[in-house]
């Protein structure tokens, strides 16, 4: 847009839609040393939120340093972590109903276990046993969806059907700062405003996508471009637990109003690399890591809570519960069985299909023969 | 010689009933129509179905009879479109969505091949996506770029979608039912340039079943396989054969996943000679998968290899060639002297 003004001459005037120049910094009530701000003060602080909150933040960043280390000892194939980003996932999915659908991309780990994932239906992903580990409908959340933004449109559509069935709703739909790129959250993004549709869309911007930067991903922040296709749209700071959650409390209540769709950007950092088989170091510094790791999630919110008397008694409790919740990842993770091919021929139809008939026969003969020959 | 159509809801109507003649496109209309009065969960979305009926008036009316929240105009964005889709199916819907032309599809194919072919068995069973997606198919009708392909492979070769493709009237109303009751994802693919064509219709008639394929023509010299549009084309060779003296069957298809082998068969093992015929390509297309499993399951009783007569591998042409292009009278003939002469 600059550019483009750049090149009109003085006294000719400019004939442009006049470009939007407010930047809205992201919205915090802690700062990373953990002193509240004005707008935290002027919110008020809720101390026992702030304990819940942690609560949730310790237990998952202790189950995702276990399934690092499970990777790592060969016992899970692959493991994305949620490092870093425990404030924006707790923070956000706290704000909403258990009776809010909930459409997660596939590393929002801490906002599953919120939702009463197991450790088993967690991990069984990751160690090759399913490809989707729990049933969505008993904790409404649907399960992880790896191909980018796709579940955005999912979360438009059942938000179509939320308001054929009428009443009050909330569909919320997590995605990345990657993810964003897609058409189809573009696509998402259009449709749910067009129609007022009451979807929530949760924007974890960690900086990267793999090994690209958002530099490199886009020009206008995520926040900015929902408010162009109309959605109500928030900024906040990703590692302020408490600003995160009452963020997510205000635009989840104008989605639930019927007020159309809103956006909350949760500017984050993913600590560890994309996955258990990325190499960060190829692409970023260690002062990057390190001015973010000043600003960890947990640290801020236990040196609130510590110099706002929480008792040391309160947190090496949570650290016993940490690490009895360590000792059932592993365990859990090590009972996952694998399925039988056998059985995955019921799966695909919910009818009979004839070639799957025929093929379920072929491979259940071919078994039995080799059994046969010893 | 008896049906060789063993599926009691596939033969013909029974004498006495009451039918109607009506256009292929208007019993499709009347099939959606149907589908909606039975079932409040059954839902529209498409490019323009509401106030115009879509582009081809499919579904004219539906708008004004069901109103805008279940016939519901879709921005211009296909994968959006089958997204949805999915979504409503997540909340208990039985969404129908239309895709305006054949080459379309493709922004939508990663919503129909990841998402919609496959959540359910990621699921183990435990989610159930009753989607429809209407695809008006073919060439034939002098269209412009991308508005005549004919795309069937690409999603019978993708487990968990079920591949209907209706030929005439009567079944095309029979057909949309089966396909919108079906608790599978469905892509039910309709002849555009027989949209016109008009035949009986009994509006009473049960809804088909979506693993049978018809007999339409019994024939003791050699079996002709289509679907869709070439059924009529292939009815028309059959007949034309007769005049040589050669007893030509014709087999519509009609669901091309699963591909009702037992019919297939039987009809192989009666002529010993078959030729398939589709719009489609022939390298990789459904005919090269039936020619490969009747020879693997009957080659005994061949008299010639499987024929298969198609389109050729060529991105489709412009309309002043596809005559030459799709698969006529006279090359079906061809195909047949060839499986005679063998």
């Amino acid at each position: 847009m600059s550019s483009t003004h750049d090149h009109v001459a003085n006294d000719e005037p400019s004939l442009e839609v006049a470009p939007r120049r407010e930047v809205s910094p992201p919205v915090q009530f802690v700062t990373p040393e953990g002193e509240v701000t004005a707008l935290g003060e002027q919110h008020g602080i809720d101390l026992d939120l702030a304990r819940q909150l942690y609560r949730h933040m310790s237990l998952a960043r202790r189950l995702d340093q276990e399934a690092l280390a499970l990777q790592r000892q060969g016992e899970l194939g692959l493991w994305l972590q949620c490092w870093g980003q425990e404030a924006a996932q707790v923070g956000s999915i706290l704000a909403l109903r258990e009776s809010d659908y909930v459409f997660p991309s596939y590393r929002e780990h801490a906002a599953a276990l919120v939702r009463g994932i197991s450790p088993t239906e967690l991990l069984s992903q990751w160690r090759g046993a399913t490809h989707a580990g729990w049933d969505p409908t008993s904790r409404n959340l649907h399960f992880y969806s790896l191909v980018l933004g796709t579940q955005t449109l999912h979360a438009t559509g059942y938000a179509m059907g939320a308001v054929l069935d009428g009443g009050e709703h909330v569909v919320a739909a997590y995605f990345g700062d990657g993810a964003a790129s897609q058409g189809d959250v573009s696509e998402a993004f259009n449709w749910a405003a067009a129609r007022d549709l009451p979807v929530l869309f949760i924007c974890q911007n960690n900086q990267w996508a793999i090994s690209t930067p958002t530099s490199l991903q886009y020009r206008t922040p995520v926040h900015e471009r929902a408010a162009g296709f109309g959605l109500r749209s928030f900024h906040v700071d990703g590692n302020d637990a408490l600003a995160v959650h009452a963020v997510t409390a205000q635009a989840a209540d104008i989605v639930r109003r019927g007020q159309g769709p809103a956006l909350v950007e949760a500017v984050t950092f993913r600590m560890a690399g994309h996955s258990t088989s990325d190499d960060p170091t190829k692409y970023r510094t260690a002062e990057e890591f390190a001015a973010w790791e000043a600003r960890d999630p947990l640290t801020r919110l236990r040196t609130l809570l510590e110099h706002r008397d929480t008792e040391p008694s309160w947190f090496s409790a949570l650290s016993a519960e940490a690490d009895e919740l360590g000792v059932e990842v592993r365990r859990a993770c090590r009972a996952i069985e694998a399925p039988k091919l056998d059985d995955l021929f019921d799966h695909a139809y919910a009818h009979p299909h004839s070639l799957v008939d025929v093929e379920r026969l072929t491979h259940r003969e071919f078994v039995d023969s080799l059994e046969v020959a010893g | 010689m008896t049906s060789l159509d063993a599926t009691p809801t596939a033969g013909a109507t029974p004498p006495g009933t009451k039918t109607t003649t009506m256009t292929l496109g208007k019993a499709l209309n009347a099939g959606l129509r149907r589908a909606m009065q039975d079932d409040d969960h059954v839902v529209l979305l498409g490019e323009d179905v509401g106030a115009l009926g879509g582009v081809f008036r499919i579904t004219e009316g539906l708008q004004d009879e069901f109103g805008a929240q279940r016939v519901v105009d879709a921005p211009l964005a296909e994968s959006a479109i089958v997204g949805a889709a999915i979504g409503l199916a997540l909340r208990g819907y039985r969404p129908v969505c239309e895709i305006q032309f054949d080459g379309f599809i493709y922004p939508a194919f990663d919503q129909i091949v990841s998402q919609l072919a496959k959540m359910r068995a990621r699921s183990g069973g435990r989610v159930t996506l009753p989607v429809v997606i209407r695809v008006p198919v073919g060439g034939g009708i002098g269209a412009v770029e991308h508005h005549s392909e004919s795309n069937e492979a690409y999603f019978a070769h993708t487990a968990g979608l079920r591949v209907v493709s209706c030929a005439d009237p009567g079944d095309s109303y029979r057909l949309i039912r089966a396909a919108i009751a079906s608790d599978d994802p469905v892509i039910f693919y309709e002849p555009k340039r027989r949209y016109w064509d008009k035949g009986p219709v009994d509006l009473d008639a049960a809804p088909a079943s979506l693993d049978r394929a018809r007999v339409l023509r019994e024939g003791r010299d050699v079996t002709l396989v289509a679907h869709g549009p070439t059924v009529k084309t292939a009815l028309a060779a059959a007949e034309a054969a007769t005049e040589d003296g050669f007893s030509v069957g014709v087999v519509d298809l009609r669901t091309i996943s699963p591909l009702d082998m037992d019919t297939l068969m039987r009809c192989a093992e009666t002529t010993g000679r078959m030729v398939v015929v589709h719009e489609a390509s022939t390298f990789l297309g459904i005919g090269a998968e039936i020619a490969a499993a009747i020879t693997e399951a009957c080659f005994h009783v061949l008299e010639a290899p499987v024929l298969r007569v198609g389109s050729y591998n060529l991105p489709y042409p412009p309309a002043k060639v596809e005559d030459d292009f799709l698969p006529d009278v006279d090359r079906v003939l061809d195909a047949v002297d060839r499986a005679l002469k063998f």
